[in-house]
């Protein structure tokens, strides 16, 4: 049966994660911990209780990340990414504190990433990948720095990725995956492009991912798992058609997945859970108006009121 | 964490794990230590590998081996040694990709020892067959076959008869479907010697997914595949025009304060509409060079609908003169399709139109004008005043589709829809299957939609009673998605409604108020209490002037733009939820009187409609979202930007929105009367 969201276990959970250093998982976890700061502080953050962390520890931190090509790594020492750049960005934007950044040093970082056909490598080594598209257009959004790329030549080469389907994968011809479909659709929206998308044939596809658990799953005929409540929902809510699925069956599969005891969102029910789940469950839950979330943006993947700060404050 | 079970681990697990964590760790930080100081001597070399066997994911020890392979590679010259030195990566790889082949960072290396091209394809392949034969829905081994494929030039067939062996392995297998629908998009644009017709290759095709579904009709994997053909099949081969206002041979009086919209509706979306690709011919106003606007609330510069206004000549001493207008379209090519065809065959059409002068008192300005009320009682019936619309769909007579490759075409594409009809009729005698159940409502307006374009008959619409009694039963049988097909059959019920002119008059009324003069023939659509979730058949309603939708499920007006001529607009009672989602209101210029009260604006933490329109969170506005103009004192402009947007560039007189979640502000209803200054009546209440 559906239970109340735990939010006073999950907020433990968090920061237990945060402290626990010397298991294996936390070891082998070590090169994303600055994603690992972006999903439990935002979940924290969505949850109303930003403030049970030391802002400036945090900010401190994120900022000895970085590495002197503006770029930042997943954790201190580690190599400059662009995946990690958004998670710094993002956490930065949650404490209203953008200004601590050399805006146009990042800003190059990114936009030095564009490849001639408007793909985006990942970092100097050049894997190419349309999640990629994503952080770039979003991350540069934030920055109030888009205007540093070639945006027409992005949004050509995602929609090069589009597919039988309507949905998208990762290079020209790679399989759509709900994954994958959230950062080309989100990208799509930030850029104002989203008219490239069949909303009737995406939406329909996206919403069958929905299986008789409530749950969601990535890809046809795969298991449902709590983290497509973040990557199909919000490309359904951007698209407008995430009243295509029941809204009421998959709260309850997020909430069956719940560690009652000692915190924490799994994939599944009865599986073991780890920050990525607890955020996207809890991000899923804010995406289906549950009671005591706070709205999260579909696209810039922060709260509304972040999102709203940063973009109607700025005019 | 994927698939792990949930449990607290015990203490002797807990041990073995810190013992090992303890080693992860101390790994990783030499490797970074080598990383930082440069070290790359065999020693360092081999603990990189140790730790990327046992974490592949740990993605700067992959830079690491990057930048050791390459200062090796900067001094040998010998390329045996550059092979060994390249070999010895791709055997990283492999164990990593042991340990979790779902590491990106394991196979981009690959790639990259790949790209210096010492290796072996044949190599790859058989790699490539164990990791796909273990996970045949590894979308990076995929990928991966992808990146070599194209690398090494391997030929498309080959390629496409791995696919072939893939699905007839198994069935289910999704990737192997999305694999082939990518190699035959391509092999069917270039079109390669020894390749088949298109039709040809659909109809094998076809066959090749019946045995898939006929197998397991459950399975979705063929049917999004079955779904593709069909889109195949259907997709139009050039652009046309299905529908126009003015109607083709319409005798128009106009008054003579405004101008004519010219309105074209194609049957896709297209690009090109302008002055040169657009001839308008008329015996007044010569040499003006027409301005067409894409009907569209992006900024794409393309659209199914266009529109122009003519701005008629004042009335002179003799108002009976008739005018007689031109409009000749593909006479010159340009008007194009996103696929890149241009409209099918040139044509033309002709009106006439009067200019009559406006009593004065009805000029804009010094009209006291009255409320307008929706209530069922200033209704009427009048049998007259139908007789004077004018269906704006083009007459089959200006449709030019006499050419033999046309009609080759619609007879193989028909036959085509037939038998796919016929096929799953059958198979849903003997099981109750969804998704071959919407399949055949597909189908079937796919062929519904083929014979009313394209043939002159036009109530050839037989199957859409059997199509709604499927949506019918489908919301039943698969309520999860009940909305989605509610919507479906929204659309269908729409247009059995508007399509057909005898359906359609019993839905007009005449508005029976004689002294308001808003639209010209006073004549109301009135869809009300339908239960629709959707509209659509807009271009069966291009001379709307007023509408009624109130009492309905819409959560969207989306294609409402392009009813260019409407005057009054009632949505009370629906369940619009947010200001974004009547964003197709802001091209309407000629909107004067709007009702969206009693819907759920303002009741919804997230906005579903927040990016479909022009705004500040997404950047095709440029300057044009400037939204301090309207700031107003003690007004928080953060919680209104989205109404603002909408309204503002309105010519509203009459507005209402109590019952929405939003109204019970009062500063709101201040914000609306500052940002709409010809408001005269609010809620009911005239505005001062």
């Amino acid at each position: 049966m559906m239970g109340e969201l735990e939010v006073e276990k999950h907020v433990q959970f968090i920061l237990s994660v945060e402290k626990k250093k010397d298991d294996f998982e936390s070891v082998a976890m070590e090169h994303i911990r600055i994603n690992g700061a972006y999903w439990g502080l935002t979940t924290l953050a969505l949850l109303g209780k930003l403030g049970v962390v030391d802002q400036d520890e945090v900010v401190s931190w994120i900022m000895k990340c970085q590495d002197e090509s503006g770029g930042f790594g997943g954790n201190i020492g580690h190599d400059p990414h662009i995946l990690y750049t958004l998670s710094a960005v993002q956490v930065l934007a949650l404490y209203d504190k953008l200004d601590v950044l050399d805006i146009d040093k990042v800003s190059s970082y990114v936009s030095g990433l564009q490849n001639e056909d408007g793909s985006f490598s990942g970092d100097i080594w050049g894997e190419v990948d349309t999640r990629f598209s994503y952080i770039a257009i979003c991350c540069l959004s934030i920055l109030g720095r888009l205007e540093k790329l070639n945006v027409q030549k992005a949004v050509d080469y995602i929609v090069s990725c589009k597919n039988m389907d309507g949905g998208f994968g990762c290079t020209p011809g790679g399989e759509s995956h709900s994954g994958q479909i959230f950062c080309c659709v989100a990208a799509l929206a930030i850029t104002g492009s989203l008219h490239h998308i069949d909303k009737d044939l995406l939406g329909w596809w996206l919403c069958e991912r929905q299986v008789k658990s409530g749950g969601l799953n990535g890809r046809p005929e795969k298991l449902p798992d709590v983290c497509y409540s973040w990557w199909v929902l919000s490309s359904l809510i951007i698209i407008d058609r995430v009243h295509w699925i029941d809204k009421e069956k998959l709260a309850s599969f997020i909430l069956n997945c719940q560690d009652k005891e000692n915190g924490g969102i799994s994939d599944r029910p009865e599986d073991a859970v780890d920050v990525f789940h607890t955020f996207f469950g809890v991000a899923g839950l804010s995406l289906l108006e549950y009671p005591g979330v706070k709205a999260i943006d579909p696209a810039y993947a922060l709260p509304v009121d972040v999102v709203d700060r940063i973009f109607i404050g700025r005019r | 964490m994927h698939g792990r079970p949930r449990k607290q681990p015990s203490l002797n697990e807990d041990n073995a794990s810190i013992e090992k964590a303890a080693k992860l760790r101390s790994l990783q930080s030499l490797v970074l230590h080598n990383h930082q100081n440069k070290i790359y001597d065999k020693e360092a070399l081999e603990v990189s590998s140790k730790l990327l066997e046992l974490n592949p994911e740990f993605y700067t020890a992959w830079n690491y081996r990057k930048l050791a392979v390459e200062s090796a590679l900067l001094s040998e010259e010998n390329s045996d040694t550059i092979r060994a030195i390249l070999n010895e990566e791709l055997k990283v790889v492999e164990n990593a990709l042991r340990r979790n082949f779902k590491s990106y960072g394991a196979w981009e290396h690959r790639k990259w020892v790949l790209k210096k091209e010492y290796s072996s394809v044949d190599q790859e392949l058989q790699l490539l067959d164990q990791f796909q034969k273990a996970d045949s829905r590894n979308f990076h081994a995929w990928n991966y076959r992808r990146f070599v494929a194209k690398l090494k030039n391997l030929p498309a067939k080959e390629e496409l008869k791995y696919t072939t062996n893939m699905i007839e392995s198994n069935f289910s297998n999704y990737s192997a479907w999305h694999s082939r629908s990518v190699i035959l998009s391509h092999l069917l644009k270039e079109k390669p010697q020894g390749f088949n017709s298109k039709h040809d290759v659909l109809k094998e095709e076809y066959d090749l997914v019946h045995q898939a579904l006929f197998t397991d009709p459950d399975d979705q994997s063929g049917w999004f595949y079955h779904l593709w053909l069909l889109a195949q099949t259907a997709a139009p081969d050039a652009p046309s025009l299905i529908s126009l206002w003015p109607p083709h041979g319409s005798d128009l009086v106009v008054s003579s304060n405004g101008a004519l919209p010219l309105i074209l509706y194609f049957d896709q979306v297209v690009e090109g509409v302008n002055s040169s690709t657009i001839t308008v011919a008329h015996t007044f106003c010569e040499g003006e060079g027409l301005i067409w606007k894409p009907l569209s609330v992006n900024y794409s510069g393309k659209a199914q609908a266009w529109m122009t206004y003519l701005k008629f000549p004042e009335p002179g001493n003799n108002s009976s003169e008739v005018y007689t207008v031109v409009v000749g379209l593909g006479q010159v090519k340009g008007i194009i399709s996103s696929s890149g065809s241009s409209l099918s065959s040139p044509l033309r059409f002709t009106f006439t139109m009067r200019v009559q002068s406006t009593p004065s008192e009805h000029s804009e300005g010094i009209v006291t004008m009255k409320m307008l009320s929706w209530k069922d009682e200033d209704f009427c019936r009048n049998e007259e005043v139908l007789q004077y619309f004018n269906p704006c769909i083009l007459p089959s007579e200006l449709l030019n589709i006499s050419e033999d490759c046309q009609q080759t075409t619609l007879k193989s594409k028909l036959e085509i829809f037939t038998h796919e009809i016929e096929l799953f009729r059958d198979l849903l005698i003997e099981m109750n299957c969804k998704i071959g159940m919407l399949t055949l409502a597909r189908l079937l307006l796919a062929h519904d939609a083929l014979m009313l374009h394209s043939t002159a008959s036009v109530s050839q619409k037989a199957n859409s009673e059997k199509i709604l009694e499927l949506f019918t039963d489908l919301m039943k049988l698969d309520p999860t998605h009940s909305r989605f097909y509610k919507d479906k059959l929204s659309i269908v019920l729409m247009e059995q409604v508007v399509s057909n002119r005898k359906s359609l008059e019993g839905h007009c009324w005449y508005y029976g108020t004689s002294t308001f003069s808003l639209t010209q023939n006073s004549i109301c659509l009135r869809l009300n209490n339908l239960s629709l979730s959707r509209i659509g058949s807009f271009e069966h309603l291009l001379w709307v002037q007023m509408i009624d939708l109130r009492e309905n499920e819409l959560r969207s007006i989306e294609g409402l733009e392009v009813l260019q001529r409407l005057t009054c607009l009632n949505l009370s009672h629906n369940k619009l939820s947010s200001f974004t989602a009547l964003s197709p209101l802001t091209l309407l210029s000629s909107l004067k009187v709007l009702d969206i009260s009693y819907n759920e604006i303002g009741a919804h933490s997230i906005d579903t409609t927040r990016y479909l329109c022009s705004s500040p969170l997404s950047h095709s506005a440029g300057d044009d979202c400037n939204l301090g103009e309207y700031a107003i004192d003690d007004v928080d402009m953060a919680k209104y930007w989205e109404a603002v947007l909408v309204f503002r560039g309105l010519q509203l007189m009459q507005l209402d929105v109590v019952g929405n979640a939003v109204s019970d502000d009062d500063e709101f209803s201040f914000l609306l009367v500052k940002i709409l200054p010809k408001l005269k009546w609010l809620d009911g209440n005239a505005v001062y």
